[in-house]
């Protein structure tokens, strides 16, 4: 109580400062009145009695120090001051202020920008209510090999919600396109396919009209369409009539039922949502391409679900006839269990390691950035020793001194910090506008409290950092020494440089193992590029996805002619080389795996085994020619193989290797997908590898077929045709404006409410699977040439110097007959002597540092010894130009100027 | 403790123990310190006032403004409550630390 009070009164007293200084005026005013009056009674002259009593006194000053110590909070009000006092000082010199906000700023920035980024990312909650209760549902199939997570099927939709003990909402989802036509041109939206319950998980509601109920999902009922606020406005302006009124998506109409808020979000970015509906009693075991999510009852953990889901596979593979053709005994044998993640865990995925790897780069860049400011403070306070030394002489103790000059630091790390915010303000706008489409939750990023807290600390931290030097060198009581001054009779010791060295030492090192990282990405790069990935030319290819309308999707011939014509409408567009047709193009497996077990039949699998998954992927004559896909052995298929339905495949190299060991003896042998619905077909070819999954992944093992077959494990007697695919075209004139459209004009004159979507280059779908490693890189090459300017301007900064210190002693050896040369090599020694030592100490830290970013090499290991070679060497001669420069003016000095110079 | 520490302490005491004696303003304390310590205690006149601001700070000593003789306004302190309990318990410790002074000074001789 005491204390609080005592507390508080210094606080009121500190702020009524102003009024108690004319009271003590007053007071000491009177005392000496009363002295003088005392003084006089006691004989001495009115003059005398007031010098008398003044002198008696004492100094006026010292007291009113003393009682501001006493009074309010010192600590805050000398705070005040030294930073009033600093902020003066650092006006008077501006050269040197902006030099340090400068550099401050780009390291404190680029830190607060990539840390905005992590906390958008991997720290803040996904921006659902309760977000951390909600997880993604996958299965682990260990007994079934080369098999990815797999999602769940439609069966489980069924087990799980009846029997779940754990959820309190649970659904599927599953995202594709789906056709909208009669607003305007005929287009394909992102499309969130999701049964009831998915909405409910995730809990944003909508912002009109309502969520799908279980009556949207039940076949038979009214078809309904949910909008998301993007598509709304721009399909409609944001007209809020529009729940009620009804689209045509995929030839049927839908009534809108509802539109989600701005803020909703859900991966792959939908615009349209439209319900799932699974007919109850025709669902069977497989068929796992939906996801599922669920929001677990309050207070259950990830392992509770866990278990339960366990123990519902068991019943669901019991309550669940397996597909036809496929014998219940291999679902058994895919030992199928429950992998539960966080639904933040799903979305953020693996980019953790990529941006904590460079968060660790653009420290080591603040790091570099610290110690140049430290070594611009120790210049300045060097400067300001008498200053100091005066300040000294007059009282001022080692912590008042102390104290001034971290004010002074941190007023600098404050000010960097604010324009390194401004930056990180602006890096982040744009990263959001245009940032790769593989980062994850990049509109969720953004400068919030956190990342201002985090900026504010960085910017303090830094403060002390590079403040605590000049602190611990000069704050000392040495006044003697610097009173005397920087005059003639100062000779330069060796001592005075030595925190300088160390700093640049310091610098270089650190720049050395950014550089060896950045060193490392480009190795890797280049490995990644230099990767032969079963195409060619990828500039010159344009992809176009397109859709039959659902109205002739059953007749699979009409759909395979109508293909055919749209094929060789775009082959007569000028400039076109050739054209293709698949279901997908390479490297589009982001949207989704399509695999399945591949049989052959002169391989044997024990019984309800069954063989490892393989890529699948039908084709129309001309794609691999088109793609630059090499045929290794025998042919591509011929549009007679397709239209007379005959049964043929072709294969990758790999996978005929990995079976027949040579590519030709595959040509014969017979194979066919899936079970014994699908008829056995001859292998025709065997084509080179594709990095179908980007290029660090090793190939996948392909089967094609046909794009029209006479039967297959999918559709019925009527044979099957690819109703949803992607045109390829080839042409030197490939990426322009023109082009595109006239390719997009040739689809809709075979089929104008033929929707066409996803179109871009395999360029584009090529450089997006380096997106990660690009990014990594381009990151890493910036920190590293940050790192490597920094370090150059230090070596700069200390031979240029030195040499300005000791111009009388060169002009002193100057006039003894020194040759210039000489002086020269003294010189550059010197700061070759800093960048040896500190690349020697770089090598060593890299060789620890490096091996934590070996998760973004490929091709290359950690210890590199090429890069380390080339960086070393890159190092040595930027250090030795960056001590040649200034060590030229030394040579340049005249001796009888130097000699009379001060 | 070092030296001005000590000095506070024994001026804060004075002070207290002068103020006791009945309410005074600063030139009076700082007269009746002289004669007290016969000018033992070398320190200027001034330096009473940081000490008299401390003890207001305390709630040890109030003051307020009063004319005083030959109407010149003046800053007048009163002891309070908090500074006589003070003054008790200092002057007990005083005195034992005096005494235990002494009994090691003369027991070492």
């Amino acid at each position: 109580m005491k204390a609080l009070r005592r507390i508080f009164r210094r606080l009121t007293s500190w702020a009524t400062s102003a009024k108690d200084e004319t009271l003590l005026r007053a007071e000491i005013e009177a005392h000496i009145a009363m002295q003088t009056a005392d003084n006089l009674r006691a004989g001495l002259s009115p003059d005398e009695a007031r010098r008398q009593a003044l002198l008696k006194f004492g100094s006026i000053e010292a007291i009113k120090d003393t009682y501001r110590d006493q009074r309010g909070l010192p600590f805050l009000e000398t705070l005040v001051r030294d930073t009033r006092d600093a902020l003066r000082g650092l006006r008077r010199a501006p050269a040197f202020t902006t030099a340090v906000i400068l550099t401050l700023a780009l390291g404190i920035g680029a830190n607060t920008a990539i840390f905005a980024v992590i906390d958008g990312i991997l720290i803040r909650p996904l921006p659902y209510p309760q977000a951390e209760a909600l997880v993604s549902i996958s299965h682990a199939a260990p007994g079934l090999p080369g098999a990815p997570d797999l999602g769940c099927s439609s069966s489980m939709y069924f087990t799980y919600r009846q029997e779940n003990r754990t959820f309190e909402q649970f659904g599927l989802w599953s995202s594709g396109g789906a056709s909208v036509t009669g607003v305007a041109e005929p287009e394909q939206p992102r499309t969130l396919f999701v049964t009831h319950g998915v909405l409910d998980a995730v809990g944003v509601k909508p912002l009109l009209g309502r969520w799908f109920s279980q009556a949207d999902d039940t076949p038979g009922s009214a078809e309904t369409v949910m909008l998301t606020y993007g598509y709304w406005q721009r399909r409609f302006g944001g007209d809020t009539s529009i729940v009620g009124r009804t689209l045509t998506i995929d030839s049927r109409t839908r009534t809108v039922i509802g539109v989600m808020p701005e803020a909703f979000r859900f991966q792959r970015d939908p615009e349209l949502i439209l319900p799932l509906r699974f007919e109850q009693n025709a669902q069977f075991l497989g068929g796992f391409g939906y996801r599922g999510l669920a929001r677990l009852k309050a207070g259950l953990t990830i392992e509770q679900a866990n278990a339960d889901v366990a123990r519902m596979t068991g019943l669901w593979l019991k309550a669940w006839p397996p597909n036809p053709g496929i014998d219940r005994t291999v679902f058994q044998n895919a030992r199928i269990g429950a992998r539960l993640q966080s639904l933040k865990q799903e979305i953020v995925g693996d980019i953790g390691t990529s941006l904590w790897v460079v968060m660790g780069t653009l420290g080591l860049v603040l790091l570099i950035a610290c110690a140049n400011v430290a070594n611009l403070l120790l210049v300045r306070a060097e400067a300001r020793q008498q200053e100091l030394a005066i300040r000294a002489a007059l009282g001022a103790g080692r912590r008042r001194i102390a104290r001034a000059l971290l004010a002074e630091s941190l007023t600098l790390g404050l000010l960097g910090g604010a324009a390194g915010l401004g930056l990180a303000y602006v890096a982040l706008r744009i990263l959001v506008a245009k940032g790769p489409d593989t980062l994850p939750r990049l509109r969720d990023i953004g400068v919030d409290p956190v990342v201002l807290a985090f900026a504010l600390g960085v910017a303090l931290i830094s403060g002390v950092l590079f403040g605590i030097i000049p602190i611990v060198k000069y704050a000392g009581p040495r006044i003697a020494t610097a009173l005397r001054g920087v005059g003639r009779t100062f000779s330069d010791g060796r001592e005075r440089h030595r925190a300088r060295n160390t700093l640049v030492v310091v610098q270089v090192a650190l720049a050395l193992v950014l550089l060896i990282g950045s060193g490392l990405m480009i190795r890797t790069v280049q490995q990644l590029r230099s990767v032969q990935p079963g195409f060619t030319h990828p500039e010159e290819i344009q992809i176009l996805h397109s859709m039959v309308p659902a109205a002739i999707a059953g007749e699979p011939e009409r759909v395979m002619r109508m293909q055919h014509e749209i094929l060789d409408k775009l082959a007569t567009i000028p400039g076109v080389t050739s054209v293709g047709f698949a279901t997908r193009a390479p490297l589009e497996s982001f949207l989704g795996n399509v695999g399945n077990p591949v049989f052959a039949e002169d391989k044997t699998f024990a019984e309800g085994r069954i063989p490892p998954i393989r890529q699948i992927r039908r084709i129309a004559p001309g794609y691999f020619p088109t793609m630059g896909t090499r045929v290794v052995a025998g042919r591509d298929f011929t549009w007679t193989d397709l239209y007379e339905g005959r049964r043929v495949a072709i294969v990758s190299e790999n996978l005929a290797r990995e079976w027949w060991g040579v590519p030709r003896t595959a040509l014969g042998k017979r194979i066919r997908e899936a079970g014994a619905l699908d008829p056995w077909r001859e292998i025709v070819g065997v084509v080179e590898d594709v990095y179908d999954n980007g290029m660090h992944v090793e190939p996948p093992k392909f089967a094609y077929w046909p794009a029209l077959m006479d039967r297959y494990i999918f559709g019925g007697d009527k044979g099957s045709a690819v109703t949803s695919g992607m045109f390829a075209v080839r042409s030197s004139r490939t990426g322009t404006e023109g082009f595109l459209a006239e390719a997009q004009q040739a689809i809709w004159s075979v089929n104008g409410r033929q929707p066409v979507f996803l179109v871009t280059t395999l360029e584009a779908l090529y450089d997006q699977s380096l997106a990660r490693t690009s990014f990594t890189l381009v990151m890493l090459t910036i920190a590293a040439g940050m790192g490597l300017v920094l370090g150059i301007v230090g070596i700069y900064g200390v031979i240029a110097y030195v040499v300005s210190q000791r111009i009388r002693e060169i002009g002193i050896r100057t006039a003894l007959g020194a040759q210039p040369a000489g002086l020269l090599r003294m010189f550059v020694r010197h700061g070759l002597w800093l960048t040896g030592i500190g690349a020697a100490l770089g090598l060593v830290s890299a060789a620890g540092l490096t091996r934590l970013m070996s998760s973004v090499l490929f091709g290359v290991t950690a210890l590199d010894p090429v890069t380390y070679t080339a960086v070393s060497a890159l190092l040595i001669v930027a250090g030795m130009l960056a001590s040649y420069l200034p060590a030229r003016r030394a040579i340049a000095v005249d001796a009888v100027q130097a000699l009379r110079a001060e | 403790m070092n030296k001005t520490q000590l000095l506070q302490g024994t001026l804060d005491l004075l002070v207290l123990r002068i103020l006791e004696l009945g309410p005074n303003h600063g030139w009076g304390i700082s007269s009746r310190l002289q004669q007290i310590s016969q000018d033992g205690l070398k320190t200027s006149q001034g330096s009473l006032y940081p000490a008299l601001h401390r003890l207001e700070m305390r709630g040890e000593v109030k003051s307020e403004m009063t004319a005083s003789e030959n109407n010149r306004r003046a800053r007048v302190y009163t002891i309070t409550r908090a500074g006589r309990k003070r003054l008790n318990h200092e002057t007990e410790t005083w005195e034992a630390f005096a005494l235990s002074m002494r009994r090691v000074l003369e027991e070492g001789q």
